[in-house]
């Protein structure tokens, strides 16, 4: 087996280029200071959640996702080159849900089995006919990737319905500004701090035709029990916008309002961090008690742009997921830049069966699970694993897909012991608009913290990096 | 054959109402067999908010209820003019695809008794073998009022033996469905022999025949739908398809009195 690749020493124990100036800084540096730093990071992080937790301190324990202050660095070109291929995929995402609500070209054309969308309940009958204000469906996203070599990525998955995770981005920059000012001088870091405006002038660009003069933008919040809470008041703070739940909101002359101290005044773009089951008790789930009696309706009627529009998780459903070199090329006319880890589909008695029979070297994902639960690595379960898995891939095959495991690219953390390599993956973050599509340069870098471990999950003892693009 | 409707829905609160929206599919559209003459919608204590064409190009109307009132009165008259077509509707022209008619809903799921009851019509093909369905299904569940909850399944409802129209709809639409004919669930008025006056709108089913296109089933009725019929919306279910769905915070104790009334209008020759 070949040795992993990693991002600051190569597969030899050669400094990368990106990294020639941290390591110099790095050897010059004294291990003690930056293990001080490092708890103070630490510390700092703890500070901020707590200040973002005051409605539940319970919870402020979990929400603590641990950092590592050694930054993940890409270079410029890699990132350019990256780019493209985010763009392509993005572009061909929002063609692909415009068309899958339409007409389903792409299914009369016979490049998607119309049995991946017949039954899969991430299609919603109720976007069938409906476009949304300036054509765009999925105004953030989030393409988990991941590094195999030098110039080697794969799209793990995409995240089409409510990516998470940005307000670590930005916090974690912001630290590494306030720990280490003397790095950011030697080293030109393309910046991240610009997400808030940019999301905000991507949501505003989005506003429906009834919308008078600036777009009212509101960020809509399940509430303070929500796990990620805290980032939707952090990102409504940054863009200067309301944060709103379902109970502040009505239905007034057919727009969907907010309550303020003068009145209810209409919003324009609500960028809704619910999921699509529990946004309308009037159209969809009746027992929800979080969303917003009649915003499909407004919505229908086309009074508002709901962010991301609903039903957009048949784009990144783990069974599509098998399709996007297809989709891409089906709608872009070009091969796919980015690409896709081979997947097998396991209602396919033939791929069932090279499951099966290669159990122990393989990835298996749940079709609809997310957040690495009920996900088995093949190379480091036990039997008992792997048998209990055997049972239910055989009981239900059409729920899983299965990959191989890809030996993911390392990048260095600071332990006890000095520097020692954990697998990465990297969550850049995109806005689409009428205007165009915008990539903030780098995104989250998620870490496994255990050594050799596969998951980077923070639900599963993941941590994260600050993400350098190199201004070169 | 023309229809002349009045349909009355009074809602009375014990409390005033803080807010509330009623979500209204109650408007008949113009198609081959059937031709809205005039059709009006009103509301006392209410307002409507806007109106939009779904997925199953049903007209919707989102209608609010006037912050402090205790009750509220939605009114729908209209004519509407009916040709025979012996329950033929013709080819689909929705903009949702056929394919998604194959899909079950939790009103449609079928289980056990529904799939023994789909099986038992292997062998027949086509509008035959949905024909035959309509009648084991009147056989299977019984009409009987208030036998069911709203929020029963197919396969709860054969489990019981008895239901409403909508009951035996949602059964014949689970049973068609795994029959591989894509199906639907229409709410209307049905015009009875017996009487003008009704308390409740009427629901059948309709089924997907490659040479025919949409055809309609009554289970309750065990017939196709004849000029009595007229088609208000359709949806995958009943819950898609529902006259009203209402959600509001503030009024308590809520009564419902609905007086329909359908009757045939004599044409106008015969009037002079």
């Amino acid at each position: 087996m070949t040795k992993i690749f990693d991002e600051m020493w190569g597969r030899e124990d050669a400094l990368r280029a990106p990294y020639s100036q941290f390591g110099q800084w790095f050897e010059g540096e004294d291990p003690a200071r930056l293990r001080a730093k490092q708890r103070e990071a630490e510390e700092v992080f703890r500070l901020t959640g707590i200040t973002f937790n005051v409605y539940g301190q319970a919870a402020a324990e979990e929400r603590l996702i641990p950092f590592d202050i050694v930054p993940r660095i890409i270079s410029g070109a890699e990132w350019k080159k990256l780019t493209r291929g985010i763009e392509q995929r993005v572009r061909a995402i929002n063609a692909f849900l415009h068309d899958i609500y339409h007409r389903q070209e792409i299914v009369r054309a016979g490049r998607l089995p119309v049995e991946m969308i017949k039954n899969n309940e991430a299609y919603l009958p109720e976007m069938v006919g409906v476009t949304p204000p300036g054509g765009v469906y999925t105004h953030i996203v989030g393409i988990d990737l991941v590094r195999t070599g030098d110039d080697e990525f794969y799209v793990l998955e995409d995240n089409a319905r409510t990516p998470s995770g940005v307000s670590y981005m930005l916090e974690n920059r912001e630290t590494m500004y306030k720990m280490f000012p003397e790095l950011f001088s030697q080293t030109k870091v393309q910046p991240v701090s610009q997400y808030p405006r940019s999301l905000l002038r991507s949501l505003s660009a989005c506003a429906p035709s009834c919308a008078e003069g600036t777009p009212t933008v509101a960020v809509l919040t399940p509430g303070s029990y929500n796990s990620a809470y805290f980032e939707h008041a952090f990102l409504a703070d940054q863009m200067g916008v309301e944060l709103v739940e379902g109970s502040d909101l009505r239905v007034v002359d057919g727009r969907v309002a907010m309550r303020t101290t003068q009145g209810y005044k209409p919003i324009d773009v609500i960028y809704r961090r619910i999921d699509d089951d529990f946004i309308d008790p009037l159209t969809f789930n009746p027992e929800s008690a979080l969303g917003v009696p009649g915003i499909m309706d407004v919505y229908r009627a086309g009074n508002i742009a709901i962010a991301n529009a609903p039903g957009t998780g048949i784009a990144d459903d783990k069974a599509i997921y098998s399709y996007m070199p297809e989709i891409v090329e089906f709608y872009t006319g070009e091969k796919a830049i980015l690409q896709n880890v081979p997947t097998w589909r396991c209602n396919d008695p033939e791929s069932l069966k090279y499951v099966l029979d290669n159990l122990d070297e393989l990835v298996v994902k749940e079709v609809h699970g997310s957040g690495g639960y009920g996900m088995l690595i093949g190379p480091t379960a036990s039997k008992k694993e792997l048998a209990e898995f055997r049972k239910k891939l055989e009981a239900k095959p059409g729920n899983y897909i299965a990959q191989p495991t890809l030996s993911l690219s390392t990048v260095p953390i600071m332990t006890k012991a000095g520097l020692a390599p954990r697998h990465v993956d990297l969550r850049p973050f995109v806005l689409v608009s009428p205007e165009g599509v915008n990539i903030t340069p780098g995104g989250l870098t998620r870490v496994a913290l255990k050594k050799g471990s596969l998951v980077v999950n923070s639900s599963q003892g993941g941590g994260t990096k600050d993400t350098w693009v190199l201004e070169d | 054959m023309r229809l002349k409707i009045a349909h009355e829905t009074r809602y009375s609160f014990s409390e005033p109402v803080r807010y509330g929206l009623q979500q209204m599919r109650k408007t008949p559209k113009s198609y081959r067999n059937q031709k809205v003459v005039s059709w009006e919608t009103s509301v006392i204590g209410g307002k409507k908010e806007l109106q939009y064409e779904d997925q199953h190009r049903n007209t919707v109307e989102l209608i609010s209820i006037t912050p402090g009132e205790t009750e509220l009165l939605l009114r729908s008259e209209g004519e509407v003019e009916l040709e025979e077509t012996n329950g033929v509707i013709g080819p689909h022209e929705s903009l949702t695809p056929l394919w998604l008619f194959d899909r079950q809903t939790p009103q449609t799921k079928p289980g056990p008794h529904v799939r023994e009851l789909a099986r038992s019509l292997h062998g027949r093909e086509g509008l035959d073998q949905l024909h035959a369905l309509m009648s084991a299904v009147a056989k299977a569940v019984k009409y009987t009022a208030g036998a069911s909850a709203s929020d029963w399944s197919a396969e709860k409802v054969m489990e019981a033996g008895k239901g409403v129209c909508s009951d035996q709809a949602h059964v014949f639409i689970s049973a068609a469905r795994l029959l591989g004919h894509p199906a639907r669930y229409v709410s209307g008025y049905l015009m009875l022999d017996d009487r003008q006056s009704q308390e409740a709108m009427h629901g059948w089913a309709e089924a997907h025949v490659d040479a025919l296109g949409w055809v309609g089933f009554d289970v309750s009725n065990d017939q196709s739908p004849d000029t009595r019929y007229v088609r208000v919306a359709t949806g995958l279910d009943y819950a898609g398809a529902a006259p009203v769905t209402g959600t509001r915070t503030g009024g308590e104790e809520e009564s419902l009195s609905v007086a329909i009334e359908v009757a045939q209008q004599m044409s106008q020759s015969q009037e002079q």
